[in-house]
């Protein structure tokens, strides 16, 4: 028999778990596809918590899925709200429980934390102004998206999030037009321009980056966001199994980078690939975007968004390094997680 | 699986659902086509199939995996695909059914 050896960090984890009465925060029974990547993300980013949450979710896959009335998957308190709403809800319970702290209905020292979960169409289309307003407005909330480039819980339509070329139900593939035409909008940087304490761009399977950026950003005031990726098997056309095989993927082949911003000026990329795949094996992995293999053109559009970005984000890192010099600050100690 | 659907008089007010995590109810195991069979030779308990299952079908403590639960896990093998140490295998439910009738009948 083998010896035991769990990780450390998901040891830790487990015995969070303790206080949802043995389940994980997404309870099993809900009707999430076979192979989804979406609990695994709630779960990681709910168990990195180790103090009570209240969640608000958009609708969307995670919504739908896990709220089938008369039955619930949460093990933690959940508003479901309309899609563009799941940012500024959460902003509303934040007051309230700012003012209910100040009545004395709330102990001084009880810490509640505010999660708000929302879709790619719920946060970079629909939801996007009541998220940005949120975030000027600097409530003390974390919202969480979870981004599986489409409409999918409506059958796959085309969003803001989907790379260009890709087949959707609006975007067909054809002889007058290849997919989607216009390149994906980069979120995560429209957030870091908002100069929020804390932005960043995560992925499922790199767990300990994930569960650490949770913790990073619970430890900050005022207004988070997290981008996370989110392979969809249904959509995209892959087999289950590989879910987290092409999280992985995006991030070797420099299609996802994972990285992190702190008050929108000092930046800092997290995983370098030192020898990144070619692009050519994640869009082959995906039936859904796999045509554009035979159009060179469309190709080079995305090897050439992808290296800009990539290029971008490492010279925004060296000049944050300069930046925190001049400053006076310690650029590593910025990103590291205070201890409790 | 069955609920009992409640008057409109004993609905809470805002459809709230005052039980938590009472999807359990929902037995999705009945979804699965493939099933995950641990070699428990292999399998070091580093508790990495359990972070990555949706269906947190894999029950655990701090140092230790059981038996996976059948009564939810939809059998998507991601456990299969992550696991460090290939301790677990995809097999066909049907194989197994078979086999386990086959052993019933003698």
């Amino acid at each position: 028999m083998a010896k035991k050896r769990p990780i450390a960090l998901l040891s830790e984890l487990a015995s969070h778990k303790e206080t949802f009465g043995g389940d994980m925060p997404l309870a099993p029974g809900h009707r999430m596809c076979i192979g989804c990547g979406i609990p695994p993300i709630v779960n990681e980013v709910i168990l990195a918590i180790n103090e009570p949450v209240i969640i608000s979710n958009a609708t969307g896959c995670l919504e739908v899925t896990t709220g089938v009335y008369p039955v619930t998957a949460w093990n933690v308190p959940w508003i479901h709200v309309n899609f563009q709403s799941a940012a500024t809800v959460m902003a509303g319970v934040e007051a309230a429980y700012k003012v209910l702290k100040k009545k004395g209905v709330i102990p001084e020292d009880k810490k509640i934390h505010f999660v708000a979960f929302g879709g790619d169409g719920g946060t970079y289309d629909i939801g996007f102004q009541a998220l940005s307003a949120t975030a000027e407005r600097g409530h003390n909330v974390l919202y969480v998206c979870y981004n599986n480039e489409g409409y999918q819980n409506t059958g796959y339509q085309k969003s803001s999030a989907t790379p260009i070329g890709a087949y959707t139900k609006t975007t067909p593939v054809g002889k007058a037009k290849v997919g989607k035409q216009e390149p994906r909008k980069d979120l995560t940087m429209i957030m870091a321009a908002h100069g929020i304490p804390y932005v960043a761009q995560a992925s499922p399977h790199i767990f300990r980056d994930l569960t650490r950026k949770t913790k990073k950003a619970i430890s900050m005031d005022g207004f988070k966001f997290i981008n996370v990726l989110e392979p969809c098997t249904l959509s995209w056309r892959f087999s289950p199994e590989d879910t987290m095989r092409l999280a992985k993927l995006a991030v070797e082949t420099r299609y996802w980078p994972v990285y992190e911003v702190i008050d929108g000026k000092y930046w800092k990329v997290n995983i370098k690939p030192k020898k990144p795949k070619p692009i050519e094996e994640y869009i082959a992995a995906q039936p859904r975007w796999k045509h554009v293999l035979k159009y060179p053109e469309i190709l080079e559009k995305i090897q050439k968004e992808i290296d800009e970005k990539w290029n971008l984000l490492l010279h925004l890192e060296e000049m944050s390094k300069k930046l925190a010099e001049e400053e006076g600050v310690d650029y590593e100690e910025l990103f590291k997680v205070p201890e409790d | 699986m069955s609920y009992q659907l409640k008057p409109w008089h004993e609905i809470p007010i805002g459809s709230i659902v005052p039980e938590a995590g009472s999807s359990k109810i929902n037995h999705t195991g009945s979804w699965r086509m493939l099933r995950p069979v641990l070699n428990y030779d292999k399998c070091t308990h580093c508790l990495i199939c359990w972070i990555f299952c949706p269906d947190d079908s894999i029950p655990v403590s701090p140092q230790e995996r059981f038996e996976t639960d059948f009564e939810y896990c939809k059998g998507c093998g991601i456990c299969a695909v992550e696991c460090p140490y290939d301790a677990l295998e995809m097999v066909p439910e049907m194989e197994i059914k078979l086999k386990e009738l086959e052993e019933e009948l003698g």
